[in-house]
């Protein structure tokens, strides 16, 4: 530590280089951090996935419906602990481009099967009593500035028995996610007012969502739910929530791939730039170096110089770079709607401290063992 | 005149005598051919995502071909016409004929089904449309390549190239069991790089049975005598009191599928692009100095000598964007071999269907890259630079 102002005083040597130096470093975990955000939004439906809850589709396809018949056979088979059930409404709200989650469900189901959706006792109670009324999330509140109240119209393909494809709704309330990936995109209104109205597919819903007890009984429960529907019209196909959203992950692509791969070549340039200079800095200290030696500095005294040279603009940089990503990403989703729950997941931050270190090592290292091995005679000379 | 010739010269002189001593620095400058030619190259690889999959949506539908769904439906899936319905939009006015002087409109009905992703193993939403003989007469560019067309009324499938690509199980032959009915692939077909490449056809009539849908179909395609009869087209629909209906274009409709992914895309790429440019223009800002800074003493002679302030700078912002116009090229070269014609696959979100597309680099995105390599370089030159023409001679000289 008392070698300190000797570490300081090397980097202040050339400033400028020292300064834009760190910059590309900085450029480096910034970068690091954001694109970690946007990897973990792209999966996010993955992490949210509730632990003990299960997804039943229609075996054939994911467009075809349930009969609302299969909900009290679901719920008699040992482990199932409560179900709901869900529709997808496919409405459009003023324009094509505005998309977000409309579903019809079971009020009280829907909310029990989803406890992490809040929502004050008042407004749920008001909802439950309107057969027109919906919730919607707080992310929707604040893209689209509604209110409670507001009567939000939605245009949609479901053809009305009167005849219009004009479905009213009234606001009712405003629920908010427990934690910060709660899913809060979602509308929410009662499936009894589509099936009413709508002139087809009445009495079908489109998927299931079961509780059950205990969540590492899954794999069997699962078999003896689908067990009980095979062979029938409407074979379904039963899996864990995580399972069901890691499906339409991958139906994306493989994100996390192309993100690996941008950012190896981020950092693969990065080390370029960075050991370039340290390299530099260290050709032009040759003789400083070999007059310390000649002073009586050990040669692992002088290795352990130039790696906490090159260590320290490392953590500065990368301290610098985080901090920035977590600022820029706090301003929200870049893409303007697709990735709403968007937030610096904390194993990518611990990531970064690391890679930190690993960069001031790589960097270096090559310097400090050419400076360890250096003969004093000969770098003296040189000057 | 005498003087704009004599700066020229300079400038000439400054600037090869900075090229000559080049390989003197080549560590610095290698660092800075490599870091432009890493910005550009994630770049273009990024962006040519988004062109591939906005190009296999947009550039292969046909301005004279509309889709006729049902008004509030935003995709085919989400549509529903009935057979009556259907019979009114092909006596339509605007629509073309057929050899057999029939109406050129095809009822089709489009559904999800699972089938897995060869390369993640997972299960993925192919789409699957029945179609009627006249669908393929609707869309001139499509061909077989492989096999043969499936016979009406048999469980028979084609599959287009881009799924047969990207999906497992979809060979010639193989049997593919959806719901209570088996179907066999009898053949293959492409058309023109378009979406319907990542689909699976059957009949018409055999696929509404097996999804007991009755008579009902998604929507119609209809191929118009010429782009022009769109208009009269879709007004004598949508003021037909019998029929609720919204009608597209077919490049407007997949212009509209298109656009959440290729704004994805293209925000994150260009977010991507300007972070590595930053860090980019401070790694040329770094090379620039040092490349300045050995040079000191040359520099400064040649001003003791005479030469002016700015061929000074010039030959230095020449030097530093050279160098990046190389990283560029080379950056851009690795981008259009390894990238360009990539085959994948991704997940429309419109639809929940998925789309098979290909990267693709183009000459605009190649422009892009290079204008971007530039600014980077004259960014990165121009401080040095001006340091450089800056200093006072006589200290130049003095730093040994």
């Amino acid at each position: 530590m008392r070698f300190m102002p000797l570490i300081w005083g090397s980097l202040r040597r050339k400033r400028v280089r020292t300064f834009f130096t760190l910059l590309s470093i900085i450029v480096a975990f910034l970068m690091f951090g954001y694109l970690a955000a946007v990897r973990s939004a792209f999966d996010i439906g993955v992490q949210i996935a509730g632990v003990d809850r299960l997804v039943l589709t229609h075996k054939t396809s994911i467009i075809l419906p349930l009969p609302l018949s299969y909900q009290d056979r679901i719920a008699n088979v040992p482990g199932v602990v409560d179900v709901a059930n869900a529709t997808w409404f496919g409405g459009i709200y003023q324009d094509p481009k505005n998309f977000f989650a409309q579903m019809a469900v079971d009020p009280e189901r829907y909310l029990r099967l989803y406890p992490e959706f809040l929502i004050p006792e008042e407004q749920k109670k008001t909802w439950m009593a309107d057969r027109t009324g919906a919730i919607v999330g707080r992310y929707l509140v604040d893209k689209y500035h509604w209110k409670i109240g507001d009567r939000i119209p939605l245009t949609s393909p479901w053809q009305k028995k009167d005849g219009s494809n004009t479905w009213e709704f009234t606001i009712d309330g405003i629920y908010d996610g427990a934690t910060k990936t709660t899913d809060t995109t979602q509308f929410i209104f009662h499936w009894k007012y589509l099936d009413e109205a709508r002139t087809r597919r009445n009495g079908y819903v489109g998927w299931y969502i079961i509780r059950i007890s205990p969540p590492d009984q899954a794999p069997e429960i699962v078999k003896r739910i689908d067990g009980i529907f095979a062979n029938s019209d409407n074979e379904t196909k039963t899996s864990t929530e995580k399972a069901f959203m890691q499906g339409f992950a991958k139906q994306v692509g493989n994100i996390g791939a192309i993100i690996t791969a941008i950012l190896s070549v981020v950092f693969f340039v990065i080390l370029l730039v960075a050991g370039n200079t340290m390299m530099q800095s260290m050709r032009e200290r040759i003789t400083e170096l070999a007059v310390l030696k000649t002073l009586g500095f050990s040669n692992s005294l002088i290795l352990t110089l130039v790696l906490c040279e090159s260590l320290l603009m490392a953590l500065l940089g990368g301290a610098l770079g985080l901090s920035l990503a977590w600022l820029l990403i706090s301003r929200g989703d870049p893409t303007n709607g697709a990735l709403p729950i968007f937030f610096m997941p904390t194993s990518s931050a611990v990531m970064g401290v690391v890679i930190t270190l690993l960069l001031g090592l790589a960097t270096g290292t090559l310097p400090a063992v050419q400076a360890m091995r250096l003969r004093v005679v000969e770098a003296l000379r040189r000057a | 005149m005498q003087r704009l010739l004599n700066w020229f010269t300079q400038v000439y002189a400054v600037g090869i005598l900075n090229l000559r001593t080049l390989p003197q620095r080549f560590g610095s400058s290698a660092a800075t051919v490599v870091g432009v030619a890493g910005v550009v190259m994630v770049f273009v690889a990024v962006l040519s995502i988004g062109e591939g999959f906005r190009a296999t949506l947009t550039e292969t539908g046909s301005p004279a071909t509309a889709l006729v769904m049902r008004t509030g439906a935003d995709t085919e899936m989400m549509s529903l016409v009935s057979l009556e319905d259907s019979r009114i939009i092909q006596d339509a006015p605007g629509i073309g004929r057929t050899p057999s002087n029939g109406p050129l409109a095809s009822p089709e009905m489009l559904v999800l089904v699972d089938v897995p992703k060869i390369s993640t193993g997972t299960a993925a939403n192919v789409p699957l449309r029945g179609v009627t003989p006249v669908a393929f007469e609707v869309r001139p560019k499509l061909k077989m390549v492989a096999g043969r067309k499936f016979v009406p009324g048999r469980n028979e499938i084609i599959v287009g190239a881009g799924a047969l690509r990207e999906f497992a199980g979809l060979q010639m032959g193989d049997t593919k069991q959806w719901g209570r009915t088996d179907w066999i692939v009898v053949g293959v077909f492409t058309d023109g790089g378009s979406v319907a490449e990542s689909e699976i056809w059957a009949d018409l009539n055999v696929l509404q049975g097996a999804y007991n849908r009755g008579t009902i179909v998604s929507d119609v395609y209809a191929r118009l005598v010429s782009p022009g009869d769109f208009e009269k087209f879709k007004a004598a629909l949508t003021t037909d009191p019998r029929l609720s209906v919204r009608v597209v274009r077919e490049t407007e409709y997949f212009a509209e599928q298109s656009t959440t992914l290729t704004n994805i895309v293209t925000r994150l790429g260009f977010l991507i692009a300007a972070m590595m440019g930053v860090g980019a223009v401070f790694g040329a800002i770094n090379t620039m100095y040092s490349a300045v800074a050995t040079r000191t003493r040359e520099i400064a002679t040649l001003r003791a000598l005479g030469f002016g302030g700015g061929p000074v700078v010039i030959s230095v912002v020449a030097e530093s964007i050279l160098l990046a116009l190389v990283g560029g090229l080379i950056g851009g070269t690795i981008a259009y071999v390894v990238f360009n014609g990539y085959h994948a696959s991704t997940i429309n979100w419109r639809s929940f269907s998925q789309v098979a597309f290909a990267f693709r680099v183009t000459p605009a995105l190649l422009i892009q890259g290079f204008v971007y390599s530039v600014a980077i370089g004259l960014v990165g030159g121009v401080f040095p630079a001006v340091r450089a023409a800056r200093t006072s001679v006589a200290a130049a000289l003095r730093e040994l």
